[in-house]
């Protein structure tokens, strides 16, 4: 039985740190039990912290988009808060844009970003 | 033992009794120089060369690359790289060796023919020194051709704070895969170090987007938005825009603004500062 993350709940948002490097297992268990706590909890929006993260590889980064994916089926939004730029950059260049995932600077601002109401971007 | 006797010919090619050839050199080469080096440094840099060919030609040298001619080798390359640094041409550098020849000729009027022969063969060693200068100055006009472009990257890429939480980048010049990854990993940078959710990328100075500039701002943009950041891309004047357009490049759902002012306006309305002119202001 490998480690899990916790899924720390603030109102109606559920909050993900990770704070250190990610075995594939331990992010397909993360996966689940997002997926679990979202209906548990009828949360409405997912934030996952990454500001520990020096690395993301291409699983990590599909993790991402596949919790996004699966958090908008149950009617929650996901953002991703605090990717370092050498992260980003390295994404980048494994052609991973991560469509459909929200991001924010830092938590913060990711927390505000859900408490908006959804509405189509200014341009 | 006729290698010797060559050496010696040499030798005496260059040391004929009661003639300065090294002034002759001197006076040859400052006229193809047209002055621009002094006459005491000229003649300074060639006697050292001069003295040092004889000297390497009693001990047998018979090629540049020779042991014998490494006296001789650091002596040209600080002659060229001088040269280089002072914006000669490689002709006007190698014109210093070659003149020697020049020099020289008077001797084949009415040489003996081991006299000639040793003209010949002293051609050769000369030829060889010559493109050994060249070789040294194009290396160092490399180097500070290198210099220079690692100045120009330094230079070139401030990101500037307009705003709170508004950031934007002027670009100025030609961009190519190694600025844009500067640029790119500076702007990021920027982003953390000022919580800035929005950025302005001004592409008012560089002077032609092709489809490779365009994906390297694409992956920036990508790259900011990763981080949570918006990017706008402004400053595109009608020729890039009809460039743009005839390459087919999409910039799909990135903003893309005509003027930096209008990036700025839109990146403040999306921060949520709202501009109001005041009636009767002062303009």
């Amino acid at each position: 039985m490998s480690e899990r993350l916790p899924i720390l709940r603030i109102g109606d948002i559920l909050l993900v740190s990770v704070q250190f490097d990610l075995e594939d297992q331990m992010v397909l268990n993360l996966q689940e039990d997002l997926a679990n706590e979202i209906v548990a909890k009828s949360a409405r929006g997912v934030v996952i912290d990454i500001s520990a993260l020096e690395i993301v590889d291409s699983f990590v980064g599909r993790m991402l988009a596949t919790v996004a994916a699966i958090s908008r089926v149950l009617d929650a939004r996901t953002v991703v808060v605090g990717m370092r730029p050498a992260v980003a950059i390295t994404l980048v260049e494994l052609g991973l844009s991560l469509g459909g995932v929200s991001t924010a600077l830092d938590l913060e601002k990711g927390l505000a970003k859900l408490r908006q109401p959804t509405s189509s971007a200014l341009r | 033992m006729a290698k010797r006797d060559s050496a010696a010919d040499l030798v005496g090619l260059l040391t004929i009794e009661g003639q300065d050839l090294a002034a002759a050199w001197v006076r040859e080469v400052s006229g193809s120089l047209g002055g621009r080096v002094g006459t005491a440094e000229l003649d300074r840099e060639l006697r050292e060369l001069y003295d040092a060919l004889v000297d390497a030609l009693r001990q047998g040298a018979t090629d540049v690359h020779s042991e014998q001619m490494s006296e001789i080798r650091a002596l040209l390359t600080e002659l060229s790289r001088n040269r280089a640094r002072q914006g000669f041409s490689p002709t006007e550098t190698a014109i210093s060796v070659f003149a020697l020849k020049r020099v020289l000729e008077p001797v084949l009027q009415d040489g003996t023919a081991d006299q000639i022969r040793a003209y010949l063969q002293f051609n050769g060693i000369l030829d060889g020194l010559g493109l050994f200068a060249i070789e040294t100055y194009t290396q160092t006009r490399d180097e500070l051709i290198a210099a220079q472009a690692e100045q120009l990257l330094e230079l070139s890429t401030p990101v500037v704070r307009l705003w709170d939480g508004v950031i934007a980048v002027p670009l100025v010049g030609t961009l190519d895969s190694a600025r844009t990854q500067v640029v790119m990993e500076k702007l990021l940078q920027a982003l953390v170090d000022t919580g800035s959710e929005q950025a302005i990328i001004d592409i008012t100075g560089v002077p032609a987007v092709d489809t490779q500039v365009a994906q390297h701002l694409l992956k920036t943009i990508v790259a900011a938005r990763l981080m949570g950041a918006e990017c706008t891309v402004s400053g595109i004047s009608p020729q890039i825009a009809q460039t743009i357009v005839a390459l087919g490049i999409e910039f799909d759902d990135i903003v893309t603004k005509a003027s930096l002012a209008d990036a700025l306006k839109l990146a403040l309305r999306r921060s949520g500062v709202d501009l109001v002119a005041h009636e009767g202001a002062q303009r």
